[in-house]
């Protein structure tokens, strides 16, 4: 039975990891052809630094990732506190259309942003382009749900008292916010704001519809290599981000166990 | 929950990877005169270029990098991207989302956008370089007055085929209907052109308006459909060149670079006559830049800059001064510039009604839309029964799911605490965070 | 009055949730010059076909993501806890490369001249056709979707005490009847969420398709793209068929949540 479970683990990771095994090993392959290798070469690495769409798209992506999920947080935090404070039927009226964009197949938010912005720029005459900035207006509506949904369990974690007792010892409101309420829920905007990060470096969907000329995120120029003359490049650069997002799991993975480690050993 | 933590610190790695890339190197390609590029230097311009892919000579294996050259040149920044199809770019330019400076779109679709008013009038003062253009390809009839578009390159639509696999003689866009090559055949993945051969095939006028004749050219290609192995448009030269598909359509020029990738591929202009077809560069309306748009097309025109843009996608040029220094090879290829036989038969696409135009779109979304295995009764609309079904069964579910949810509510009636069971639905997994 | 600090989200939500979504409902009920129809929404039935293709291929590889993750997430669970965190690791790993070259890298694969062929080759078998087949599309979808139902039904496995199991087993159950009485009500909350978090991707991709199914085989996702990027521009049609995918998705979440009330965004934030 366990030898069973054993093969059985490894099917599944051989299923997951094939593909990406394939892909890394063409990526050194000297000919263009996916299916005859023909020689070593770095060449497609080399290709793949110099190509400005591809460094300019990472650019983007970056820019955006990182804009949004700042934006996101912060917004979100505060409407997680404000919503906090809401009455039960308000409340559950704003949460549910924040479930909206989760739940939403991603084509329809990207699509109805489009129809949003299109309709922004050609009837209301907002001279808004399709680009960095509707990017970003589209990563943030999507961001914000996971901000809020990671905020809230905190707050209700908190004890009302601790404010409360900030009060009494004389602190004004604001600094007791400061100094003890958010502390306090600080984990929540830390996994929000990475959450937020990651899935906007990853989206793709969204971003097709709402991305313009000068502005294509890395997904977006993945996607147009995909429809063209294939090149290895692409091989290339899957290679980087498998090895890049390995050695940071990793690390993370040791940073993990070493904190557990320490924290047994504090309780030992 | 790991997941999360770790993304910012491995872009940051990427990034710092990339910081070191070396630049692209860049070959000076002769212009005329290199004052007339310096009026718009360093006013921090940029030009939304919107493109065909495969369509420019971009720098790879050794060509030089068009659009690097004019922004040295100019110091106008150049943002460019590539659309696939005719379609596409007319999508992008309508939904009215973004702004280009610079489009290459074919006659047909130039003729329509001028129509709609999608494109603006060339001032050809501001283009020298135009006088470079063979005459015959100005003033062509979906731009009869020569002030919307300067020419870019023209060619035919033909097949291209994989001589290790189709073994008999190929003179016909039969071919592509040919059960031999079942799974092998590629096919336009848009509706012009794949009308085009089906139209040519029953032998019918490509710019017919006749409805009975538009329907069944749809029911030739609803016939071919189980025969093909994709619609495609540039994944082409993947599926060719590595022999994964025996016969497709496709334009000359591309047929030529494929077939120096593959020397087993050879390319025919069927019998039944074929498009040809010039692609022109325009400025759209609500380009922000035009003057610059004017230079680039100034630029695309000069003669080394065409030449080199020729050389690396293989189309035929309408520039006569660029034609003079592509090499001999090139300048007497039969696929680039066909004999006069093939030109007489050869038609160009004209502009369609909208009424037209609304039909070839509705029935291109439903030849695709329709399963290979031939559902025939979706087509007709009883179609719409199992969605119905699955609606009404969904809705009455969740109807009597609400409806037994609250009567157990009723049933339980214990005073709420303050508002727990809202709480609850916002659970999320943040005791796994804290391990 | 700490209610007004949601103020700027509340105004963000209605310009960008609500109002875009209005726009789909205002598109789908009018024509390009702006006057009320209802030729598009009828039109919709035309594609049913593909609407029902996309739900049945995303059922089918829902189904398939549920079979195969579910022994793999209950070996997980049953893990040293070190051991957990490597093969959860290893299960992530995959998704966090972009899914486009994960779909892309399966094209190399399943090609007719690609390397499960050409493998076969050697031993004298096929060429098979695969790739641009419904089957193609499917193992594409399972491929992509897989991690998402093997996390949620994992974080509720593993809150599942080996006692519990012990114990039915004490009592005379055998394998089938502990999972059946034990192992699959205690995880109801992880089922319920991978099966949404698989079906709802899956049903609405318009990639995988492309790339895999040749274009032949046109799915919902693919449909709405053509109608507003694609090569029949039609954003009012468009906007139908969002509408009608919208209300579709949204009526099987709640039929969803109403099975399942409790927790059942466990596991969605993995």
């Amino acid at each position: 039975m366990k030898r069973l479970g054993k093969v059985y683990t490894w099917l599944i990771m051989g299923f997951l990891y094939i593909p990406i095994f394939v892909l890394i090993v063409y990526s050194f392959n000297e000919s263009k052809s996916r299916s005859v290798f023909t020689g070593f070469t770095f060449k497609w690495y080399k290709e793949l630094f110099s190509n400005r769409l591809i460094l300019s798209s990472l650019g983007n992506t970056l820019l955006i990732a990182l804009v949004s999920s700042v934006f996101s947080t912060i917004l979100g935090t505060a409407a997680a506190i404000g919503i906090q404070a809401m009455s039960k039927k308000m409340r559950s009226l704003v949460m549910n259309i924040t479930y909206l964009p989760i739940i939403d197949p991603e084509i329809v938010t990207g699509v109805s942003l489009m129809l949003l912005f299109v309709y922004m720029r050609t009837k209301l005459h907002i001279p808004l382009e399709m680009g960095l900035i509707t990017l970003a207006f589209a990563h943030i509506t999507f961001n914000l749900p996971y901000v809020i949904l990671n905020v809230i369990p905190k707050l209700r974690q908190l004890d009302h008292s601790v404010y409360e007792a900030a009060l009494d010892l004389g602190c004004n409101p604001a600094q007791a916010f400061t100094k003890v309420v958010i502390p306090e829920i600080m984990p929540g905007i830390i996994s929000g704001f990475l959450m937020a990060f990651t899935y906007s470096l990853d989206d793709f969907i969204i971003s097709y519809f709402v991305s313009g000329p000068t502005s294509q995120t890395l997904p977006v120029t993945i996607y147009s290599m995909t429809r063209k003359k294939v090149s290895p490049e692409i091989n290339a650069l899957s290679t980087i981000i498998f090895i890049v997002v390995l050695a940071v799991l990793m690390l993370v993975n040791l940073y993990d166990m070493r904190q557990a480690k320490k924290k047994q050993e504090k309780i030992d | 929950m790991l997941k999360k933590r770790l993304q910012a610190t491995m872009m940051a790695a990427i990034a710092a990877a990339i910081a070191a890339a070396p630049l692209p190197s860049v070959h000076a390609l002769e212009v005329s005169d290199s004052g007339y590029y310096d009026a718009l230097k360093g006013q921090n311009v940029s030009l939304n270029v919107y493109n065909w892919g495969e369509y420019i000579s971009d720098g790879s294996e050794g060509s030089a990098d068009v659009n690097a050259e004019f922004e040295a040149l100019t110091g106008i920044k150049v943002n460019y991207s590539t659309f696939a199809t005719n379609e596409e770019l007319y999508a992008k330019l309508q939904s009215g989302a973004v702004s280009y400076d610079i489009i290459i779109p074919s006659d047909y679709m130039i003729a329509r956008m001028i129509r709609e008013g999608l494109v603006q009038k060339l001032d050809l003062s501001q283009i020298p370089a135009v006088s470079n253009i063979n005459p015959t390809y100005m003033n062509a009839a979906f731009d009869p007055t020569g002030e919307y578009s300067v020419p870019y390159t023209w060619g035919t639509v033909g097949i291209i085929y994989n001589t290790a696999k189709v073994t008999e003689p190929v003179d016909s866009w039969d071919i592509l209907w040919n059960e031999n090559y079942k799974g092998d055949i590629l096919m336009f993945s848009n509706p012009r052109d794949a009308l085009m051969i089906a139209e040519k095939k029953l032998g019918y006028s490509m710019n017919t308006t006749d409805e009975s004749e538009i329907r069944a050219a749809f029911e030739e290609l609803k016939k071919q459909k189980p025969l093909v192995q994709g619609y495609v448009m540039d994944e082409i030269f993947d599926k060719m060149g590595s022999g994964e598909a025996a016969v497709a359509p496709y334009y000359a020029g591309d047929a030529i670079t494929m077939i120096e990738d593959n020397p087993d591929l050879a390319f025919i202009s069927p019998k039944e006559g074929t498009n040809t077809f010039i692609d022109s560069i325009c400025i759209p309306s609500d380009a922000t830049n035009v003057q610059a748009a004017h230079m680039y097309i100034n630029f695309l025109c000069e003669p080394e800059v065409a030449a080199a843009n020729i050389e690396a996608i293989g189309y035929s040029t309408p520039n006569s001064a660029a034609f003079l220094l592509l090499d001999e090879e090139t300048r007497n290829s039969p696929i680039s510039y066909p004999e006069q036989e093939i030109m007489d038969k050869a038609e160009t696409f004209l502009v369609l009604p909208d009424e037209v135009n609304t039909l070839v779109d509705q029935l291109w979304t439903s030849l695709l839309s329709t399963s290979a295995a031939a559902d025939e009764k979706s087509q007709n609309g009883s179609g719409v029964v199992p969605i119905v079904i699955v609606l009404a069964v969904a809705v009455g579910a969740s109807l009597w799911v609400m409806v037994s949810r609250k009567k157990k509510i009723k049933a339980m009636e214990i005073p709420e605490d303050d508002d727990r069971d809202q709480d609850e639905e916002y659970e999320d997994d943040d005791e796994d965070e804290q391990k | 009055m700490r209610k007004a600090v949601a103020a700027p989200y509340l105004v963000w939500m209605a310009v960008f949730i609500v109002v875009p979504l209005g726009l789909i409902v205002l598109f789908a009920f009018t024509d390009s010059s702006g006057a009320f129809t209802l030729e598009h929404i009828s039109q919709v039935g035309k594609y049913a076909g593909v609407i029902w293709r996309s739900i049945l291929l995303a059922a089918i590889s829902t189904v398939i993501c549920l079979v195969l993750a579910y022994p793999l997430a209950f070996i997980i669970s049953r893990k040293p806890e070190n051991k957990q965190r490597t093969f959860l690791m290893l299960v992530m790993l995959p998704m966090w490369m972009n899914f486009l070259l994960r779909t892309y890298a399966w094209m190399t694969l399943l090609e007719n001249t690609g390397l499960i062929n050409r493998l076969l080759g050697l031993f004298g078998l096929g060429p098979f056709q695969m790739i641009n087949t419904q089957g193609a599309v499917v193992l594409g979808m399972v491929y992509n979707y897989i991690p998402y139902m093997i996390l949620p039904l994992y974080s509720v496995m593993v809150k599942i005490e080996p006692h519990i199991i012990e114990a039915a087993q004490d009592l005379g159950a055998d394998s089938l009847n502990v999972l059946w009485k034990v192992l699959i009500p205690l995880s109801k909350t992880g089922i319920v969420t991978g099966i949404t978090m698989v079906f709802v991707p899956a049903a609405s991709t318009f990639i995988i398709s492309k790339m895999l199914g040749g274009g032949t085989n046109l799915m919902v996702g693919d449909l709405i793209e053509m109608q507003f990027l694609g090569n029949a521009y039609n954003p009012n049609l468009g906007s139908a068929i969002s509408l009608l995918l919208m209300v579709l998705i949204l009526v099987c979440m709640f039929v969803m949540k109403s099975i399942d009330t409790e927790e059942e965004m466990e596991g969605m934030l993995l």
